[in-house]
């Protein structure tokens, strides 16, 4: 017979958990419980009056029963019944059942309350005890009816005793947090701070977790208590270990309290008054230092009971954000937990430093630790350590260290734990889009997600690289291309071919100048994965085949074939069966310039907030995510600018730049056969004169409109009231492809309408531009398309120029307009190092190779315009490459059929006077 | 706040649990099952802290019975963290050298430690005579 039992052993219940412990199998504990239930149900209901001993025992039994994962529906009466008698421990069994089965909406409310008035008048401390924890536990309306007015009074009474007090104090919480309404702020409220004062370290525990909830709804009621707060916790901390006796937790004075004084601190703003912040300071200041002394003992208990108060203590630092020697320091003692052995502390350090990150005071001291955090992501074997890891390169994240962090997430993405994929995809798409200067590395991130996790690349994800895309045009090649390429792998995710329908179906045509990416290869490239993909996913690429229709009239027959193919129009399901049919009948009826108009390029969407963060705020709950992106806003305020696609606005801002020196890399071993790199130099001076024009004189205005071209492809060269040119152009390498789009503005023909490109004898030799006739009449509001096909044989300085005649209504019309193809078109962009770069730019000693041109901006320099404009000028924009920042530098190779010749740039603003270097 | 305070051994078998906010028999056994699965599965580097659903776990584990509390984001993870350790050296004062069997058997008073210590989900008394103290009286009313 086990003899552990203490006190007044109930040898039967004593038995009865014997016997389930022996039970070999869940089936005879459950009979051994039923048998039991039984018994106790007769012996309820049995004739014998049972005394206070037998009740007390058989609910006891109830208790453990229920412990063991069993519903009770009988029993509580009896339980009750206890609540009356005089005998301590019956009493306690009671209140005991009560509080742990009972709920708050129990009948019994109204009997139980009677009883526990009947302990609050006793004046015996130990029954108000009982019954004041009840109350605390159960919490229901009728109690706090019955029972808030009675509560404050017993808090605040002189002659309560200390542990009556404790009882009372979360009594009214618990009332306070399930029906504030009945609990009115009133005269005790003053002195229930107070109570942050007294003597007895019990009482201010409990008070300061009252005082807490209370301060929260009622910060201007409890502003007071800052004050008494700061002081109760400047004693504790410098007290002696031994002060505070029994309240002294391994050497560490009154943890708990403190720990609990700080968080009621972070209820409230720094204190005004310079004599409590002073205070507040100094014992911040204490707390850690205590971090850095040596340990009072080597116990852990001693060390983890500092930590939390170390932590807290940060916590508070963090959230008053205002003393940055405190900051910085906080951060280097997070710094230190990083790499202590307890994972605990790391883990612990990992979530504080998400936090101090979003501080502009330690933003930058949290950065220090990128290679430790970014280590604890490669080494940690806890997957919520990981994930902290994960959440602090996220918070310290920006423009410098972006590359680097979003490329440490791919790679732990590969290895990541499933759990938490999705989440590291959201802030993997986040990062790259808040901080790309250069949208190529965007697409390359985005689609390396899918590669490495498309099952967790939501809807979100791959919506926002599109609207990304279109609304950029400088990086749409790029991503047609990249695209492409991805596509080319035997197996890719659904997802990427999604991205890859969707822009191709919007820009395959610049990449289309490629003979190994031709129209043709596009088409079978995607319609070999069509029958992998899900039903939705084929409807896009529908869309994208008729989009294709539009953009190359050469593959039409291949398409229209598909569409007509059984698969198609007689596909069960009704979407796709719908879109084949309507393409299909689109493509036969509809004529070119209904198809261009039906299937013109996506306009730009607007801007707004990214769905992908809203994703993850949704994932995080409101409040966590929020908080920190706020804070980032406001810090960094550029960052959602630089999305917006920045030549939209060129024709206001006109380009400062592009003028700037630009220079050959004479020096540079592919560039060996280079002609005098002088010439390009002056390409973009020569670019901006007149040249003359044998057949029309140029139309007025049209120059204007040609420089807005020098850093854009697409837009509109030419307009008057009769006639609209647009154009829509891509480069790679030597090789381009401009799409020239006449649109008749009038409502009468055009007839015998020839445009023609027409190059100087000097430009012959270095330019190859092939044309196609276009139909000679152009109806009234219709629009006609040419397509112009352009190599680059070597550097040019004229552009060439298109000459337009037509008749219109019995009149002789002609204009020349400038083509605009430049030089820069045939630009590549380099990324280079800050050290290849000077070194380079210094062995370009001879002077031929450099040109230097100071000019006085047109317009107020803008930082970000200027880098979108070197960007779309076509060179690579290399940050943080000149020593001084306010410069823009710039690298790329022009690429022409005989030779590479490699160019730097560099723009020196000189904002005050405008003027560039 | 504390959510929930268990007590679980190694078999998964429910030693002691006191919720702070009501939640329903049939819910209890099953967050108590998640619970200890969570807790066995992790190895001694792991920390000891788990997210789970919207709050934290912060575990011990003693020989053969975890101590599990359930915390919302207002609490200190190592203050709790070191409560567990406080509530097991006053189970160990009061019955010196606490086994399982101690509380399987003396369910009543374990509970009455837990509730001096911690009510309504606050931390509420450190100090381990003051804990111990209204149990000391019990026993004395029952021996007498």
């Amino acid at each position: 017979m086990p003899a552990v039992s203490k006190g007044d052993g109930m040898r039967g219940l004593a038995v009865f958990i014997s016997d389930i412990r022996n039970c070999k199998s869940k089936e005879a504990e459950i009979k051994r419980i039923n048998k039991e239930l039984a018994n106790i149900r007769s012996k309820f209901k049995g004739d014998k009056a049972l005394d206070g001993y037998s009740k007390k025992k058989y609910v006891c039994k109830l208790l453990f029963i229920f412990l063991l994962g069993h519903d009770i529906d009988f029993g509580h009466m009896e339980a009750v019944n206890l609540l009356s008698s005089n005998r301590y421990t019956e009493k306690q069994i009671g209140y005991l059942f009560i509080s742990v089965l009972v709920n708050s909406n129990s009948e019994l409310i109204r009997l139980i309350n009677n009883a526990i008035k009947n302990d609050l008048a006793s004046r015996n401390p130990t029954f108000m005890g009982l019954a004041l924890h009840c109350i605390a536990n159960v919490g229901s309306r009728e109690m706090a009816e019955a029972f808030a007015g009675e509560i404050p009074k017993i808090l605040v009474a002189g002659d309560t005793m200390d542990s009556v007090k404790q009882s009372a104090a979360l009594c009214l919480l618990r009332l306070y947090r399930t029906s504030p309404d009945l609990v009115p702020m009133g005269d005790w409220t003053s002195r229930v701070v107070h109570l942050l004062n007294d003597q007895h370290l019990g009482v201010v525990t409990a008070a300061t977790s009252l005082i807490t909830t209370l301060a929260q709804k009622n910060p201007e009621e409890f502003k007071t208590s800052v004050s008494l707060a700061v002081s109760r916790l400047s004693r504790i901390v410098t007290s002696a270990s031994t002060d505070l006796q029994d309240y002294t937790y391994y050497f560490v004075p009154a943890p708990w309290l403190s720990v609990k004084l700080l968080r009621l601190l972070q209820c409230y703003p720094p204190p005004e008054d310079p004599a409590v912040r002073g205070r507040l300071t100094e014992c911040l200041e204490t707390i850690l230092n205590k971090a850095q002394e040596p340990p009072k003992s080597k116990k852990v208990q001693h060390s983890n009971a500092k930590n939390a108060v170390l932590f807290e203590a940060i916590s508070l630092i963090i959230h008053h954000d205002s003393e940055p020697n405190l900051l910085v320091r906080a951060c280097n003692q997070l710094g230190q937990f990083l790499q202590h052995r307890e994972t605990n502390l790391r883990y612990l350090a990992l979530e504080s430093m998400c936090t101090l990150a979003s501080s502009e005071f330690s933003h930058e001291a949290v950065k220090t630790h990128i290679e430790t955090v970014i280590n604890a992501l490669k080494t940690e074997r806890d997957v919520s350590v990981r994930q902290r890891a994960v959440d602090l390169l996220y918070a310290m994240c920006d423009r410098s260290n972006a590359q680097q962090i979003v490329a440490e997430m791919l790679n732990y993405l590969e290895t990541a734990d499933y759990s938490i994929r999705e989440e590291i995809v959201l802030k993997v798409a986040i990062l790259a889009e808040k901080y790309a200067v250069d949208y190529t590395w965007y697409v390359d991130t985005i689609l390396n997600l899918i590669r490495i996790a498309g099952d967790y690349v939501s809807e979100e994800v791959w919506y926002r690289v599109i609207q990304i895309v279109i609304n950029r045009d400088d990086v749409q090649g790029y991503a047609a291309k990249t695209v492409f390429e991805a596509l080319q792998a035997p197996a890719c995710h659904e997802n990427l071919v999604k991205v890859g329908g969707y822009i191709l179906g919007e820009f395959g045509n610049l990449i289309a100048g490629d003979p190994r990416s031709s129209p043709l290869i596009q088409f079978n490239l995607l319609h070999s994965k069509f029958h992998l993909c899900s039903v939705p996913t084929r409807a896009l690429l529908l869309s994208t085949y008729i989009k294709f229709v539009n953009l190359f009239p050469e593959i039409k027959t291949t398409i229209q074939d598909v569409l007509r193919s059984d698969s198609q129009l007689k596909n069960a399901d009704v979407e796709l069966q719908q879109r084949a049919v309507e393409y299909l009948r689109l493509s036969t009826i509809a004529s070119t310039d209904i198809l261009a108009t039906v299937l013109e390029e996506m306009p730009p969407f607007p801007e707004r907030e990214s769905s992908i963060l809203a994703k993850l705020k949704k994932k995080k709950g409101p409040g966590t995510v929020t908080d920190l992106e706020e804070i980032k806003k406001e810090r960094s305020s550029d960052m959602n600018g630089s999305a917006e696609p920045a030549s939209v606005n060129a024709s206001a801002v006109s380009t400062p730049s592009p003028s700037a020196d630009l220079l050959g890399l004479g020096a540079a071993p592919l560039a060996n056969s280079a002609p005098p790199p002088s010439s390009s130099g002056s390409l973009l001076v020569d670019v901006f004169s007149d040249s003359p024009s044998a057949v029309a004189p140029l139309a007025p205005g049209s120059d204007d409109n040609f420089a807005r071209f020098v850093c854009k492809n697409n837009g509109v060269l030419f307009e008057n009231q009769l006639l609209q040119i647009g154009l829509k152009s891509e480069f790679r390498q030597n090789l381009g492809r401009m799409f020239i789009f006449y649109g008749n503005k009038t409502s009468t023909q055009f007839l015998n309408f020839t445009p023609t490109v027409i190059c100087s004898d000097d430009l012959q030799s270095s330019l190859n531009l092939q044309t196609k006739p276009v139909d000679p009449t152009v109806d009234g509001g219709a629009q006609v398309q040419q397509v112009v096909n352009i190599e680059c044989v070597s550097d040019f300085m004229e552009a060439p120029i298109l000459n337009i005649q037509f008749r219109y209504g019995g009149t002789f019309q002609n204009l020349s307009v400038k083509l605009p193809i430049t030089l820069n078109k045939f630009f590549q962009p380099t990324e280079m190092s800050s050290q290849d770069f000077f070194q380079r730019w210094k062995q370009l000693s001879n002077p031929k190779q450099e040109v230097q041109n100071i000019f006085k901006a047109k317009h107020p320099m803008d930082a970000e315009i200027t880098k979108a404009k070197i960007i779309g000028f076509g060179s690579a924009l290399l940050e943080e490459v000149d020593p001084n920042p306010a410069n823009f530098v710039g690298a790329g190779i022009i690429h022409t059929k005989t030779t590479q010749i490699g160019c730097l740039l560099r723009l020196e603003p000189n904002l005050q006077a405008q003027v560039s270097v | 706040m504390i959510k929930f305070f268990l007590m679980v051994n190694k078999q998964g078998q429910t030693r002691l649990s006191r919720y702070y906010e009501h939640v329903e028999i049939n819910k209890r056994t099953m967050l108590e099952a998640e619970v200890i699965k969570n807790c066995l599965s992790r190895s001694k580097d792991q920390c000891s802290f788990i997210e789970y659903k919207d709050f934290k776990l912060v575990y011990r584990q003693y020989a053969a019975l975890f101590i599990v509390v359930g915390i919302n984001e207002t609490e200190n993870e190592m203050a709790v963290y070191e409560l567990i350790h406080n509530f097991v050296e006053v189970l160990d004062k009061y019955f010196s050298r606490v086994s399982e069997l101690d509380i399987m058997f003396n369910l009543d008073r374990v509970h009455i430690i837990l509730d001096e210590m911690v009510l309504n989900g606050c931390i509420v008394e450190t100090n381990r005579t003051r804990i111990l103290a209204p149990l000391y009286v019990l026993d004395k009313v029952a021996e007498s």
